[in-house]
């Protein structure tokens, strides 16, 4: 009986094993390393390395660029999220109904999430290149004069939020879809016998019962808000004067570029706590109201 | 399925064991080199064909030659591969790596590399000016090989159509100025012209600066001048361009998407590598010249690209494999035929002497205007801590452009910035 514990925990243990390995070499050490990391300034055959303590973090508040790009990153996501998960729940609704051309429609939506990012951002690049790009010569039919879409820095955040849009509302749709076509089809008859309008159906029913797949959408857009940089290499570097630059790039051009490892952790620390935080936040203030009773 | 498994895992462990034993069976000495890409053009296809004509000649010596993305992601990858236990011997990286991988203590210098006389001579053998960024304490740690110098590319049709002589492009500030306000076309479809400030701002900005008498740096690498009232002056006339005599955009200008600018006739003038000149030379429609940058007090340009590093950890045999590469890959015929197939310049004085060079001149003459201009070119911007200083030069140019900034106010908060980062390597 022993025995049979015993190989029990065994198993147990051989099973947990490998996703404990791969969380610990690839989650968990590198998390500690770079906290540690900020603690320590970086080390040169010239300057060894020394035991700084906080005033890696203290830079971080003293550092001008930190803050424009940590508000930039703000913005995105307040441009972003809210209008590519509306255009998802419209796209949803159209491609979940029986219309004419409806595969075709899917695989529309859905194009500019299968791209990866570079590539799209590649394309966009010569959208918003000026006087060559398609969006200046589009407007220019019209008689409006060029613009320096991404040379600007009033436009250049702007323009990288629809190009954002672009790339995720499809990725979302995906979700809604999933979500619309787990609703009961008796809903939508009993909506029908009642006379309910169709707004009405939406908001009253569909809606509500999509709550659950809106928080997770919601924690995916925020997340990838903050994670998705691929396209400032293409597009800006971040560029003009740090108009366009972001948390995570800003950590990338400190670590490979300046190759300011030491600042780069404390940089890198502060996100973790900024998303864990507000990962954390979603899951026990929204978790609450999201399921329908 | 557990016997599948086993079955599996077997056959993982058998394929590694033969792959690494073969490996060592077949080639005496192997290298590994990355390199970098940083214009326009097929230009992995030419390295990738000169490795292989080396290997062909130097069966003992197998080199895997990697395409690693711009200077940047060329730099990230050596050191990140140096850094995991990867093997690494050479590789193509920025010129003005060179601070830097000296501090990482990546690199050593050749004139440990090299034994032979005949090796020390070849030392000597490249244009001085391209060894000023691969020079430091009396030391040689980089060799040229994809160099460049920025040089002015005009639309010979464009200046016909606005009454201007086309075998003669601007040679100063104030003909660029006039050139510029003639090729500007009323209804916006063509600029004068356009100098690119993303990608690489500072390097353009080093071109205006010593234009107007200034350098950027001194020769160690501590200290920058970038609020001396000559560069500040410089930056001056580069707004100037745009927002008084309204000959260029204003705003930032693409370095990606500058080249297709010129080729579609959106700009008569553009100011771009050399690198470039190949590739414009196979896509352009209309007749073009080349010419040196145009003399504000004087002429000037900054030298630029890449060279050729030895990382220290390296075997001695990988050291002389490598040596032999670098010398394969810079002998002049070799520097003349890459500066043909792409438009770098020969990097000594003996690649110009070749044949091939000679009548490329011949039919093609703006195919010798980098290396003309190399006469008035000085270091491009190298310093410690060179991310950091280019960045914060970076930003200080690209706020003046985009009007949010003084060009005297971006320029000291610049130079205060590379003051605090610099006074501990004085």
């Amino acid at each position: 009986m022993l025995m049979e514990t015993h190989k029990r925990h065994l198993l147990g243990w051989a099973l947990f094993t490998p996703a404990a390995i791969l969380l610990i070499a690839f989650t968990h050490y590198p998390t500690i390393a770079t906290f540690i990391n900020s603690l320590f300034s970086n080390s040169s055959i010239i300057r060894p390395s020394r035991f700084i303590g906080v005033e890696g973090y203290q830079d971080l508040f003293d550092d001008p660029v930190f803050w424009k790009v940590f508000s930039n990153n703000i913005w995105l996501a307040l441009g972003t999220i809210p209008t590519s998960i509306g255009l998802a729940i419209i796209m949803a609704l159209i491609v979940n109904k029986a219309v004419p051309g409806r595969s075709f429609l899917r695989i529309a939506y859905f194009t500019p999430t299968m791209l990866p990012m570079i590539a799209v951002a590649n394309i966009w690049l010569f959208f918003y290149a000026p006087e060559i790009g398609m969006l200046d010569q589009v407007l220019g039919l019209f008689g409006i004069d060029s613009h320096n879409w991404l040379g600007n820095p009033s436009t250049v955040l702007p323009a990288i939020i629809v190009m954002t849009i672009w790339k995720e509302a499809g990725f979302f749709m995906i979700f809604y879809l999933a979500g619309l076509q787990t609703i009961s089809p008796e809903l939508a008859e009993a909506a029908e016998l009642e006379g309910s309008s169709r707004w009405n159906f939406f908001w009253r029913v569909q809606y509500p019962l999509l709550l659950p797949t809106t928080l997770f959408v919601l924690i995916n857009a925020f997340l990838n808000s903050f994670k998705l940089v691929d396209h400032l290499f293409v597009l800006t570097k971040g560029g003009p004067d740090n108009a366009s630059n972001l948390i995570l790039y800003y950590i990338y051009e400190t670590a490979f570029s300046f190759l300011d490892i030491s600042y780069a952790s404390a940089l890198t620390v502060f996100l973790l706590l900024l998303l864990a935080v507000t990962a954390l936040a979603q899951f026990y203030f929204v978790d609450k109201r999201v399921h329908y009773r | 399925m557990q016997k599948t498994l086993r079955k599996m895992s077997l056959g993982i462990a058998a394929s590694v064991g033969m792959a690494l034993s073969s490996a060592v069976a077949w080639a005496e000495t192997e290298l590994t080199m990355y390199y970098p890409v940083a214009v326009g053009g097929p230009l992995t296809k030419v390295v990738d064909g000169m490795v292989s004509d080396f290997m062909a000649e130097n069966p003992d010596i197998k080199v895997n030659a990697i395409y690693a993305g711009n200077y940047n992601d060329a730099r990230i990858k050596a050191l990140a591969a140096l850094e995991s236990g990867e093997p690494a011997q050479l590789s193509v990286m920025f010129s003005i790596d060179l601070n830097e991988l000296r501090e990482l203590d990546a690199i050593v210098p050749f004139d440990e590399v090299v034994k032979t006389d005949e090796e020390k001579a070849w030392l000597n053998s490249f244009y001085p000016s391209l060894m000023e960024n691969g020079t430091s304490v009396g030391k040689t740690w980089g060799i040229p090989f994809q160099r460049s110098t920025i040089v002015m590319y005009y639309n010979k049709d464009a200046f016909k159509a606005a009454g201007l002589d086309p075998d003669s492009p601007p040679a100063t500030w104030d003909e660029l100025v006039d050139a510029g306000k003639k090729l500007t076309t009323d209804d916006g479809s063509q600029w004068g012209m356009m100098i690119p400030s993303t990608g690489y701002p500072y390097w353009m900005f080093g071109a205006l600066a010593m234009q107007n008498g200034e350098v950027l740096m001194n020769g160690s690498g501590d200290t920058t001048y970038f609020d001396k009232p000559g560069v500040v002056e410089a930056l001056n006339f580069w707004k100037d361009l745009g927002s008084k005599h309204k000959v260029m955009p204003e705003g930032t200008i693409e370095w990606g998407t500058l080249r297709q600018n010129f080729l579609e006739g959106k700009t008569a003038i553009m100011w771009h590598s050399t690198g470039n000149l190949t590739a414009v030379k196979n896509a352009a429609k209309f007749d073009f010249g080349v010419a040196m940058l145009p003399a504000g007090k004087r002429r000037g340009t900054p030298t630029g690209g890449g060279n050729f590093y030895i990382f220290k950890k390296s075997s001695e045999e990988e050291r002389a494999a490598s040596l032999k590469l670098i010398r394969f890959m810079t002998d002049p015929e070799r520097s003349a035929n890459w500066s043909v197939q792409t438009g770098y310049m020969g990097i000594s004085p003996a690649s110009y002497e070749t044949e091939t060079l000679k009548n490329y001149v011949k039919e093609f003459p703006p195919a010798a205007v980098a290396r003309d201009q190399l006469e008035f070119a000085t270091a491009e911007l190298a310093t410690f801590q060179a991310g950091r200083i280019r960045k914060s030069l970076d930003d200080a140019i690209q706020a003046v452009l985009v009007g949010s900034k003084s060009s005297e106010e971006a320029l000291e908060e610049a130079q205060a910035l590379a003051d605090r980062i610099l006074k501990d390597y004085r």
